[in-house]
């Protein structure tokens, strides 16, 4: 058991991790024949906060009440993965995006995310509203008007092999690299990086 | 409850991109199911690092094959499984047909796919990983998951104002 524990407890491998997320299609799909899809519990939950009439959010969003139980789900997932689960080392970054990454001013790598960003501390800066807000909004708005994310695109809309879901795909990997290496060091130098 | 009721509630929604074609209501404990598909998930983020801003940024840089294998493996497993399911006409365990619905191509696809990059390469998160991320102790990205509310009902207040 103990020998169980610390195997659990090492880092998986893309190999193992890959396949179990690609088993969340056919589970959901045999049993409650739902396509698999996260961004649309952001809607769900618009929808039944502050639907204000507007057409996107009116509609009977406690049939979709799976789908807040699946990111409820995720959540206490990573509950239990850090506090029961937790890997004893350090992350190991790859060399050349740790140099890179010292470049932009970030110098903490002992934890999944930098230190220097992702804590309550930089809320109330340049910071908190570069990588909270503005983040969190292009994420939100983003992925409801290209209609899922890397779930319900990426995974179940390729692996249906819908083309419309490779091209959001690829826009969205179009997105991420434009961002990663033309704004992201002016964003973060005007930050104070 | 009639039967004709029941039909009407299976207009497809063309804006879900995670349609739910079940005719099952289900309810009370049989929900639960689905929160335990979240767990696991979950846990798989957290353990493959899926989570961590330094992998998204590997990703981006090309500088690690991790998270190209984990998506990859991931669509390889989808295409399998449906493909198998299409082909042995396996049934939900409800007796049900499954059914996928079409995906309609959009200018959204490109123009709000492209946005999403963006954000993703910043925040280090895609939705999946902003629940993992909170629950695994990253509380200030209860923020982030603010933001993405509030962009996504943005999204749909001016709706009809964005090329699509």
């Amino acid at each position: 058991m103990t020998q169980f524990i610390e195997w659990i407890s090492q880092p998986w491998p893309w190999y193992v991790a890959g396949p179990l997320i690609g088993l969340t299609v056919p589970a959901l799909l045999i049993l409650g024949n739902k396509s698999f899809g996260i961004s649309s519990s952001l809607r769900h939950i618009c929808a039944a906060c502050v639907p204000a009439g507007i057409p996107l959010f009116t509609y009977n969003w406690k049939k979709e009440i799976w789908n807040l139980l699946f990111v409820l789900g995720t959540a206490i997932g990573g509950f239990i993965a850090m506090n029961f689960l937790a890997n004893p080392d350090t992350i190991v970054i790859s060399e050349s995006t740790q140099s890179d990454l010292r470049a932009l001013g970030i110098t903490n790598f002992s934890d999944l995310m930098p230190a220097e960003i992702f804590s309550w501390n930089t809320l109330f800066s340049g910071k908190g509203v570069v990588f909270f807000l503005i983040g969190g909004f292009l994420v939100g708005f983003g992925t409801r008007y290209a209609e899922g994310c890397t779930s319900g695109h990426a995974i179940m809309g390729i692996s249906s092999l819908q083309w419309p879901s490779l091209i959001a795909t690829i826009f969205f990997m179009l997105g991420g690299f434009f961002m990663t290496h033309i704004l992201l060091e002016p964003l973060m130098k005007s930050v104070e990086f | 409850m009639s039967k004709s009721l029941k039909n009407t509630e299976q207009v497809v929604d063309t804006h879900c991109a995670a349609p739910n074609s079940s005719q099952t209501k289900d309810k009370g404990l049989s929900l639960l199911k689905y929160m335990l598909i979240g767990i696991v998930f979950g846990i798989v983020f957290v353990k493959a690092e899926i989570i961590s801003w330094f992998r998204i940024q590997e990703m981006f840089r090309l500088q690690s094959f991790h998270m190209y294998g984990v998506i990859g493996s991931a669509i390889v497993t989808g295409i399998i499984s449906i493909q198998l399911i299409k082909r042995l006409n396996i049934k939900s365990i409800h007796g049900e047909t499954i059914n996928i619905p079409t995906k309609v191509f959009k200018k959204g696809q490109i123009i709000g796919g492209f946005i999403f990059g963006l954000g993703w390469a910043i925040t280090g998160a895609c939705p999946g990983p902003i629940f993992a991320q909170i629950g695994s102790g990253f509380t200030v990205i209860l923020v982030t998951l603010i933001s993405a509310l509030a962009g996504t009902w943005i999204y749909g207040k001016f709706e009809n104002q964005f090329p699509n």
